[in-house]
């Protein structure tokens, strides 16, 4: 069934549940260094941990206090009020990945409620979405299945276990159900996981990648027949890797429940797995609201209970929200509604921010970003804020700007800066990418292309300007394209008349 | 050299002090011990083999004019359910035998900097679970008064090795009693600190909110001085209070002066004075020291805590709770027993045939009872209902130290049972703790010290003293005095009644195997 054929006879409700982590210097309630703070991320398994995130007998959880304030600014930013008194909980079920086999998680006291985020589609509509709540948690560690055919644990020989991960902090922030999204209901959910990556980034307490996990998102889709006021069997679709897959997996669900419906079936309450490569879902665990994770208040711990003058201090630190942060860059940077619209959907508006803020023009910085960075992210298959820092192209922006450069040579220090091989002005040294500025030597090599051109020559004593081009072609051969063109053709144009 | 492990803790730390012996010395002496009756009493599950390399250590510092704590080179024994590098810690459990753990539990860290020397660690009941020591995975302990009775438990392998003299004091936990009910059935001294006062970091959790690490000896002083070395805050433990406290020793010295009982409210609570369940003797016992007291000039007051009826009921709903999930961690993936089905299985198979194979009978009656009790739909009624009882007996606390400066009941219903006499009925066993319990539901700090032998068995009966939280010195004081009362009555500690068991155990050979 097509999608506008879905939405003819259902309304889709949609439920997010976005996982943060964040980007503290040690785990949740461990001295354990955190494998999701930045720079961090590609340790060896089982070298970041200690008792505590190993649950060794004994060992005794300690509250992280900057992953609170972390968590109390996210809880401002997403409109939330504030608990004075939140408790943690223990959520009780057995799985190896789950060291103590209970997540320190929050249950009937969480940090965060009653929120509301407003974001932005593409075309510029504003939807608001309301947010339940906002709860701290720590992550489980990772299961790798070996010998399956799948890298599923079904058909599995054995399983390893890398606890790195186990106690990283997160903080999971869940939707109301979002109403009245209709065809839009995919996009809704795309945009507003893009919403609050821009918003932990900008308030700089996750590095929000979601290719490494950083963020998270599990999406529930619903449908109801048109002018049924209950709700339908939701699932729960997981392993949504990337914003693109969070519209296409959305949107998949919507078709293929709709498919169910129409054709008198019952949907299951299931968590489903989306398959990024073949754009389908399919049926994970059969998920009950029965489940009995036997929650109770965890006794190793006090309840958190941030004073009024922190929720406060924090608060007055909160940066722009995303959408009045866009009004005022687009006037700034002086971008048209598209230019500025495109930067926007290629989710490259940070890096194109942080690279103005580190002295490129606007203009230079949303080039490197949507061009030559994009195109190689792209080849690569990977982000482009992967390939190099903000700071790293506005170097490289300003030796071109100030003439040090060539777009061309340019391009060369960036493939350096990608290979690693360090700064823009280590690498311009280390591969001799300088421009030529002696005239001395230019003026050496025009006279020999002059004299061996002596058509061309005669051309341009004729007036014919452009005929200079194939004696600068030659001479920025000569020199490796290591010379600035402008320079050499009024060189060439003056040696001519000598 | 007289017997070396005849003298108190103070009374070896002065001798080492003033150089007429050595930890090595102190040290052996207990090792001899040790090899002597704990084949009968089996108090220990592991000796520490490098004890007299530690010993020497402390040894060569002193030599050498180092200034040291005033405890160094005194030996000390561990209850197994405490973390300790290079030596196992099983918490008496099939679970963790040969477990070694890569860490010290905050005591211990703080007792080795005192210089005290580990001699080994000591029996338990599995995972902290009993009464008795008889749930221990490695064989029970026995009494030292009496071989055929259980030494109490959880703690009797620390309490029995301090009332043997296999060691001048011990590290202990009490969640329900664990400290205080083996003090007062084997003749020895047992502190519950208030709860936070101690570090828990370590200490093998049974019931999170409810565990508490504290001294057992077999004099009041000798419990301050190490409640002196081990309290304090501990920023690894969420739990543990601030505050900043006084000296128990100094509080202990205090007791001895003259006058120290005068003007100070006991509060006889009477819930858990006498009564059913609780033996003639015992009743007896606690008569004569409160008339001991009163002679002192304390003023003897009757308090009432309704609630304290409902704490046995409410303590076996929460503790279950707690232990069913702090107990889910025992489940082979990462360390301890591994028990692989025949023809080998999911991880979920593992898991199963591990806990099926490596937890005893009583562990698993608790972790039952406790996923019961946490379930959906029974949540309210058990552990909800649990924990409004356990409000109650707080405010029963408070309003009955509005008048009383401090609590008294006896530290236990009955004197030592014979082993095996309650094994088949839990009940009965829980019902031994009626006295002890109250203290931890209400996070307060409680003592047991000897207060005589029971005349119709001839076995050693305790007095318990509870305080307000925070005011463990009190206690310290308050035990001492009246130790010192009953050892002028007595003409000596009670302990020098017991049997000599190095004669005893002879028998035990001439009569096959006990």
């Amino acid at each position: 069934m097509d999608f506008d054929k879905a939405l003819e006879l259902y309304e889709p409700v949609i439920g997010l549940e976005v996982h943060v982590e964040l980007s503290t210097e040690t785990k949740m309630f461990s001295s354990a260094p955190n494998p999701a703070a930045k720079g961090n991320h590609s340790a060896a398994p089982n070298t970041q941990i200690t008792p505590v995130c190993l649950g060794l007998p004994g060992s005794l959880p300690v509250v992280n206090e900057k992953a609170v304030r972390y968590s109390i600014s996210l809880g401002l930013a997403l409109g939330c009020e504030i608990a004075p008194t939140s408790r943690f909980a223990r959520k009780n079920y057995f799985y190896p990945d789950l060291a103590k086999n209970y997540q320190i998680s929050q249950y009937d006291e969480p940090i965060a409620f009653e929120g509301s985020l407003d974001v932005e589609l593409e075309d510029g509509t504003v939807i608001t979405v309301p947010i339940e709540r906002a709860h701290m948690e720590e992550d489980a560690g990772k299961l790798t299945h070996v010998g399956g055919a799948t890298g599923r644990i079904q058909g599995a020989e054995y399983s390893l276990v890398d606890y790195n991960r186990a106690g990283v902090p997160l903080v999971e922030i869940v939707t109301k159900p979002i109403f009245g999204g209709e065809h839009r209901a995919p996009e809704i959910a795309k945009a507003y996981v893009a919403t609050i990556r821009d918003i932990v980034r900008a308030l700089g307490i996750s590095e929000a990648r979601m290719e490494r996990g950083n963020l998270r998102c599990d999406a529930n889709v619903s449908l109801r027949p048109r002018g049924q006021e209950k709700l339908g069997t939701r699932t729960e679709t997981k392993n949504v890797n990337s914003l693109r897959s969070i519209e296409r997996a959305v949107r998949y669900e919507i078709q293929r429940q709709a498919v169910i419906l129409a054709g008198g079936g019952s949907i299951t309450q299931e968590t489903r797995h989306w398959h990024e490569d073949t754009g389908v879902t399919s049926a994970g665990r059969p998920k009950s609201d029965a489940d009995d994770y036997r929650y109770f208040p965890e006794p190793d711990l006090l309840p958190v209970e941030p004073s009024l003058e922190l929720i406060e201090e924090l608060r007055a630190a909160l940066p722009e929200p995303p959408a009045a942060l866009r009004r005022r860059l687009k006037a700034d940077w002086g971008f048209g509604d598209q230019e500025f619209q495109d930067v926007v959907n290629s989710g490259l508006l940070v890096e194109v921010e942080e690279t103005i803020a580190a002295g490129a023009s606007a203009t230079a910085a949303r080039k490197w970003w949507m061009g030559e960075l994009s195109r190689i992210a792209n080849a690569q298959q990977v982000e482009p804020a992967s390939l190099a820092t903000p700071q790293q192209i506005a170097e490289i922006v300003v030796l071109v700007e100030s003439g040090e450069l060539t777009d061309r040579l340019a391009r060369q220090v960036l493939e350096g800066v990608i290979a690693g091989e360090g700064t823009p002005a280590e690498i311009v040294e280390a591969r001799g990418l300088k421009v030529v500025s002696d005239d001395g030597a230019l003026i050496a090599a025009i006279d020999e292309a002059l004299a061996s051109q002596p058509d061309v020559l005669a051309k341009i004593r004729d007036g014919k300007v452009q005929a200079a081009g194939a004696v600068i072609g030659a001479v920025m051969k000569a020199m490796k394209g290591q010379a600035d063109a402008a320079r050499v053709r009024e060189l060439v144009l003056e040696r001519a008349q000598a | 050299m007289s017997d070396l492990t005849r003298l108190t803790a103070a009374e070896l730390s002065a001798g080492l002090t003033a150089g007429e012996f050595t930890s090595v010395d102190a040290t052996q002496a207990h090792l001899d011990r040790i090899a002597a009756v704990d084949g009968d009493v089996h108090a220990y599950l592991h000796v520490n083999a490098a004890a007299l390399a530690e010993a020497e250590a402390v040894d060569a510092r002193r030599a050498a004019g180092e200034q040291l704590p005033e405890l160094a080179g005194v030996p000390v024994a561990i209850k197994d359910v405490l973390c300790t590098i290079g030596m196992p810690s099983t918490a008496g459990s099939k679970m963790l035998e040969g477990w070694v753990p890569p860490y010290d539990a905050t005591v211990v860290e703080r007792m080795k900097a005192a210089g005290l020397i580990a001699l080994g660690k000591t029996n338990m009941d599995e995972f902290a679970m009993g009464s008795s020591t008889e749930h221990s995975a490695f064989g029970p302990t026995r009494n030292p008064w009496n071989l055929e009775r259980i030494p109490g438990g959880s703690g009797g392998g620390s309490a029995a090795a301090v009332a043997a003299f296999e060691a001048p004091f011990a590290l202990g936990s009490d969640t329900g009693g664990s400290i205080r009910q083996p003090a007062a059935v084997t003749g020895s001294v047992g502190v519950k600190p208030t709860y936070g006062g101690v570090s828990r970091y370590g200490a093998i959790a049974l019931a999170s909110s409810l565990d508490q690490v504290g001294p057992v000896s077999r004099t009041v002083l000798d419990s301050a001085l190490l409640h002196d070395v081990i309290g304090g805050h501990d920023p690894k433990d969420s739990t543990s209070l601030k505050d900043a406290w006084p000296s128990f020793a100094e509080a202990a010295r205090a007791g001895k002066r003259d006058g120290s009982l005068k003007g100070l409210r006991v509060g006889v609570v009477k819930q858990i004075a006498g009564g059913e369940g609780f033996q003639a003797g015992v009743t007896q016992r606690f008569g004569e020291s409160l008339e001991l007291l009163a002679d002192a000039g304390a003023e003897i007051v009757e308090v009432s805590a309704p609630n304290f009826e409902y704490a046995v009921a409410a303590y076996y709903l929460i503790l279950p709770a707690e232990a069913s999930s702090n107990l889910a961690k025992f489940d082979s993936v990462r360390f301890g027993l591994r028990v692989t089905p025949e023809g080998g299985g999911t991880v979920e198979q593992v898991m199963a045939a591990t806990r099926e194979a490596g937890l005893g009978d009583e562990v698993k009656r608790r972790i039952i009872l406790g996923t019961y009790a946490l379930s959906a739909g029974y949540y309210d009624a058990y552990y909800g209902s649990a924990q409004k009882v356990r409000t109650l007996i707080q405010q029963d606390f408070s309003n009955a130290f509005e008048q009383a400066d401090v609590l008294v009941s006896p530290a236990a219903p009955t004197t030592a049972f014979k082993l095996g006499e309650k094994l088949d009925d839990p009940l009965a066993m829980y019902l031994n703790d009626i006295t002890t319990i109250p203290a931890n539901l209400a996070g307060v700090p409680g003592i047991g010290l000897p207060m005589g032998l029971a005349p119709e068995d001839g076995l050693p009966v305790g007095i318990q003293f509870m305080a307000p939280a925070r005011e463990d010195a009190r206690l310290y004081t308050v035990g001492a005095a009246l130790e010192q009362l009953l050892e002028e009555r007595w003409g000596g500690p009670l302990l020098s009644q017991a049997p000599d068991l190095a004669a005893s155990s002879m028998l035990a050979v001439s009569d096959g195997a006990i």
